[in-house]
């Protein structure tokens, strides 16, 4: 890892009309990581990254890219950061090739579009207006302009919201190549498939606060239940022996099927339970908590 | 300025049909329309021997400007802010600063086409005499040109939707029109009514513009009251405009 992160978020806090939207967020993202912003919709998601691409004036705290501030060194700043932002348009009648190649005029060291208009599916929509493409051709274009001044950092805000699976996958794939040549990524998502594919680290963040920051794995196992133990047992089972389970966290009856939570340790404890007790298991899952439970379980605790 | 960024504004004018006719042809049409009615090509003593038709292409010279400063522009720009354009454009090296003087620059090229394309088909189809004083002429013309998108720049300001944009331009359309002599030429106006005209941007523009066809200066009052509207307006337009 190098010495200076490429974006050092410290302490930052904005406010709109007397309600503060971020309240406090610190983070540092480090030279070729793609970093995630997880979070509830409303939780300031948006907010942050928007301070980080030097479109809002934060209240207070400190934000840097590549050393630099966003607001008072903007021209520095967008030349090394791209962005997709949430809710932009173009000029309707522009063609795709016509905003690649302004866009790409407005940068010093620009990429070539016609790979770039390639690689995101673009290139038989070319003489295409904006506003006669897609919801999904118009973020792959985003996602282009994105990159198309050569940036160390992209930042990208909901980027394949809109975008059908294949399409996502595709994108997903483009992320990781992207990262691939030196570039860091920051990305803001509330699509938990997304973010524990991409992202190298996660920050969640709720009600402006950073709730927790980790690795994936690293969320999923500090939430509580992180393994999930469901079975339909062959003969009844005494809920006083359930409850004594180690390490559980809850316990579900549906339908005679029952779905605990807990660790490992209450993996082996309930195989014991149901050997002592000659019970058969019926259909016997034992999975993974994914991101979702973790994400779920770390914004509800701070609710 | 960014090039790039006028190079596209003005290739996206050319794909308006409707910015186009009003602000380019239909002035020089209605002073087509005006010069096929007989009694209009007739010298008449209450206009100082002019003919209705040598009064009316200053006016045609002006109607252009003012279709594309307070209906076009002004529904362009908000459009560009309701849409987030100018804000993807913050996000660039470049400044949304460089969609509005780009926006500026084509309404002001289109404005000047507009009156050269009247004052042209005016000489050649009606005879109507190329202003004598050209200097002072084209001196009031740009004046105008620059009162003409401030006053487009307040209206865009003010406006937070492209339907607000819509009704503000209409209301300042018609009272400007009026100034600038479309229903009656300013020099037929009744004295008083004529003065107050005067003091208005385009009715300061129309008087200029006739007192430079006619072939004098067109008088430092009428350029100081233009230089004094596109002062007040840029102070205002550059106050209240919001890039988001």
């Amino acid at each position: 890892m190098s010495a200076t992160p490429v974006i050092e978020v410290t302490a930052l806090r904005k406010s709109y009309g007397g309600r503060a939207v971020v309240d406090g967020v610190s983070f540092a993202v480090e030279e070729g990581e793609i970093f995630g912003i997880l979070g509830p919709n409303g939780a300031g998601k948006t907010t942050t990254v928007e301070c980080v691409e030097g479109l809002r004036v934060p209240d207070a705290g400190r934000v840097r890219v590549t050393g630099l501030d966003p607001v008072a060194d903007h021209e520095q700043v967008a030349r090394v950061l791209g962005a997709q932002l949430q809710e932009s348009e173009l000029q309707a009648k522009l063609t795709v090739r016509e905003a690649l190649e302004l866009y790409a005029a407005l940068y010093p060291h620009p990429a070539d579009w016609r790979p770039l208009a390639e690689r995101l599916g673009l290139t038989d929509k070319l003489t295409t207006r904006f506003a006669k493409l897609s919801g999904g051709q118009k973020q792959r274009l985003f996602i282009a302009l994105a990159l198309i001044g050569n940036p160390r950092v992209v930042v990208l805000d909901e980027l394949t919201t809109g975008l059908d699976p294949r399409a996502r996958r595709d994108t997903w794939q483009l992320i990781e190549d992207v990262r691939a040549g030196g570039v860091t990524v920051l990305l803001v998502t509330h699509f938990m498939e997304e973010a524990q594919r991409l992202c190298d680290r996660i920050a969640v963040i709720d009600q402006g606060k950073v709730a927790a920051l980790d690795t994936p794995d690293g969320l999923i196992r500090r939430s509580a239940g992180s393994t999930v133990i469901s079975f339909t047992p062959s003969a009844p089972l005494d809920d006083g022996d359930l409850n004594a389970l180690p390490a559980l966290t809850s316990v579900a009856r549906k339908d005679g099927r029952i779905t605990l939570s807990g660790t490992d340790e209450t993996v082996n404890a309930v195989i014991t339970l149901l050997a002592r007790g000659h019970i058969t298991a019926h259909q016997l899952r034992v999975s993974d908590a994914t991101l979702d439970d973790a994400f779920l379980d770390l914004t509800e605790v701070a609710r | 300025m960014n090039t790039a960024v006028l190079r596209t504004e003005l290739r996206l004018f050319r794909r308006e049909p409707g910015a186009l006719f009003w602000i380019l042809a239909f002035p020089t049409l209605l002073l087509v329309i005006l010069g096929s009615i007989p009694g209009f090509r007739h010298h008449q003593a209450d206009l100082g021997g002019l003919r209705t038709i040598d009064v009316y292409v200053p006016v045609t010279v002006l109607l252009g400007m003012i279709v594309g400063a307070l209906q076009s522009m002004p529904q362009t720009l908000t459009g560009y802010r309701e849409r987030g354009i100018l804000r993807r454009m913050s996000a660039t090296p470049v400044r949304p600063s460089a969609l509005l003087s780009a926006q500026m620059v084509v309404y002001g090229a289109a404005a000047l086409a507009s009156a050269l394309l009247a004052l042209t088909v005016g000489r050649l189809a009606f005879d109507v005499r190329l202003p004598k004083q050209a200097f002072g002429y084209l001196l009031a013309l740009l004046l105008a040109i620059l009162a003409a998108l401030a006053l487009g720049a307040v209206v865009s300001a003010l406006s937070r939707t492209t339907k607000i944009a819509g009704a503000i331009g209409s209301a300042v359309f018609f009272p400007m029109m009026f100034c600038a002599g479309v229903w009656i030429p300013v020099n037929s106006m009744p004295d008083v009514m004529a003065r107050i005209v005067g003091y208005t941007p385009f009715g300061a523009a129309a008087e200029a513009l006739n007192r430079a066809a006619a072939g004098h200066w067109p008088g430092w009052t009428h350029l100081g009251v233009l230089v004094a509207w596109t002062v007040l307006l840029t102070v205002g337009a550059s106050r209240w405009f919001r890039w988001e």
